[in-house]
């Protein structure tokens, strides 16, 4: 159901004979009638959604129908810009993404205040068809457009002491209204032990649908972890840390025994309070039965093996 | 005073089937969203508590403004409650549980949240059952006890409302705190002097 092609088995020569991502000026003439302000930046211009036009089609595909965009863009957990599902794309219409810089540290020999830009540059971007599914017992097949986290993170050098990866969202009431209030203990925190990281199916998504990631979607860059409940997914992220004890995680702070750290997608582990059996896909109306790993099993239930996922949820 | 004229009632029914028309309106001009099946059902669930609440309302409303009046509203605001409630469970027992009664048991028995909800909707089945003039009659001053369900009922519908929500706590809270105030205005001690026993003198 699911193929991937492993270009990571493959070496880099033979992949990429010509750089496939072209440079931002080149991909903006293509973009054409956008204004001058977000030619200097057009990631700035996130809330544009610009058109993307070279990346590797079908990096990661999937025989199941996309959802819309319309629905994808339009029903968001992303409680920076509040809690209904609508109110992330209404709150988020002015957010600006100029000028981000990722801080990057912890066990490295890089840290540093990197720019998001500059450091996505050197990457092909890929077009991955993953499943997301929310905790919430929802989900959806999104086309993301990224790199993989495990290149990205390779460029700032991890020690032998970095077992965990931590993420952290963007802490700017002004910017992000939802932040007024304590629904949640800000910033915005996720995390990955280092093997997770560096699976081949996790990303950091730039883009979605052919375009740049809308706001309400977490521009300018997040994570994709398709085989975790969508919450793993963190957004808008302005931090990286590498860890060597497993680093503390925004809903697992809020409800330690609900949400665990590893949070993925199990049908045989109920939360606490609803079942997780089951999901309805969005764009349908009855449910339908919930894959082990989010159906990823075959690419990551080795990562589990030593693990009792009914302790380590 | 309007509250006794002959259109209040055909008002209120209008206004009952407001939040009816709004869903109806919206299903037809896509504007239920991307999971219409859990906007359905989140409405439904509101609008339940809401009427509920309303109806509760009532007796305080005629002890504050002296009004006898507000009791002609009572019934009809129950009954809306029930309607909304029926359409609540139907969307939850059709759509989440593809009308399999085995699915549906196992999460009433398994979900405190949804063993509350239902509960509080098997507990209005009765009371819809007994509104009519002629069970009233029938049951005399059972009727009344009967009735006084309805206090079980609000607690376990907020209840409900507040055990499924993920963080954010702020519309169950203050259906929760509007819950309480017209549950403690029912009890002896903080009713008004003389309030109880002639509503209209005041």
């Amino acid at each position: 159901m699911i193929r991937i092609k492993k270009r990571w088995e493959i070496p880099e020569s033979e992949v990429t004979p010509e750089p496939l991502y072209r440079r931002r000026r080149e991909f903006m003439q293509a973009a054409g009638t956008i204004g001058g302000a977000m030619l200097l930046n057009p990631w700035a211009a996130a809330q544009a959604a610009l058109q993307i036009d070279d990346y590797q089609r079908g990096v990661v595909t999937l025989d199941e129908e996309l959802t819309e965009e319309a629905d994808a863009t339009s029903y968001n957990n992303f409680y920076e810009f509040g809690t209904d599902k609508e109110d992330p794309k209404r709150n988020s219409k002015r957010f600006k993404t100029d000028d981000w810089t990722i801080e990057v540290s912890g066990e490295c020999a890089k840290p540093g205040t990197y720019d998001f830009e500059a450091l996505m540059k050197p990457f092909p971007i890929e077009e991955r068809i993953y499943r997301l599914r929310c905790v919430e017992a929802w989900s959806m097949v999104i086309p993301w457009l990224g790199v993989p986290l495990g290149s990205i993170l390779a460029g700032f050098k991890p020690t032998s002491k970095a077992k965990y990866v931590a993420f952290r969202t963007l802490y700017d009431p002004v910017r992000m209204p939802g932040q007024q209030r304590s629904v949640l203990n800000w910033p915005y925190r996720e995390g990955l032990t280092i093997a997770e990281a560096m699976h081949p199916l996790t990303i950091m998504s730039v883009g979605m649908y052919g375009k740049t990631i809308p706001n309400q979607n977490g521009a300018p860059i997040r994570l994709v972890v398709p085989w975790k409940y969508g919450f793993k997914s963190i957004k808008s992220i302005v931090g990286i840390e590498f860890t060597e004890t497993q680093p503390q995680t925004s809903w697992n702070m809020a409800a330690p025994s609900e949400y665990g750290f590893y949070s993925n997608v199990n049908p045989e582990v109920d939360h606490p309070r609803w079942s997780q059996k089951r999901e309805r896909r969005i764009g349908e109306i009855f449910k339908r039965d919930t894959l082990m790993f989010n159906g990823y099993a075959e690419e990551v239930a080795e990562l589990y093996d030593d693990l009792d996922l009914t302790v380590n949820f | 005073m309007w509250l006794k004229s002959a259109w209040s009632k055909p008002v209120v029914h209008l206004l009952c089937l407001l939040p009816l028309a709004g869903l109806v309106w919206a299903g037809f001009n896509d504007g239920l969203g991307a999971n219409p099946v859990e906007k359905l059902t989140h409405e439904t669930g509101d609008w339940t508590l809401r009427f509920l609440l309303i109806t509760l309302s009532l007796t305080p409303l005629r002890q504050w403004t002296g009004q006898a009046s507000w009791i002609r509203f009572r019934r009809m605001l129950g009954l809306y409650t029930f309607f909304y409630v029926s359409c609540h469970f139907l969307i939850w027992f059709v759509a989440d549980h593809s009308l399999d009664p085995g699915s549906m048991i196992e999460d009433i028995v398994k979900r405190p949240y949804i063993t509350l909800g239902f509960s509080a909707f098997l507990l209005m089945v009765p009371l819809a059952i007994t509104s009519n003039q002629a069970m009233i009659r029938r049951l005399g001053r059972k009727w009344k006890t009967l009735h006084r369900l309805v206090y079980l009922i609000i607690l376990l519908g907020v209840l409900h409302f507040l055990w499924l929500v993920k963080a954010d706590y702020l519309e169950p809270g203050i259906y929760a705190i509007i819950a309480l105030i017209l549950l403690a205005h029912r009890i002896g001690p903080i009713k008004r002097p003389g309030a109880r026993s002639s509503p209209v003198t005041r």
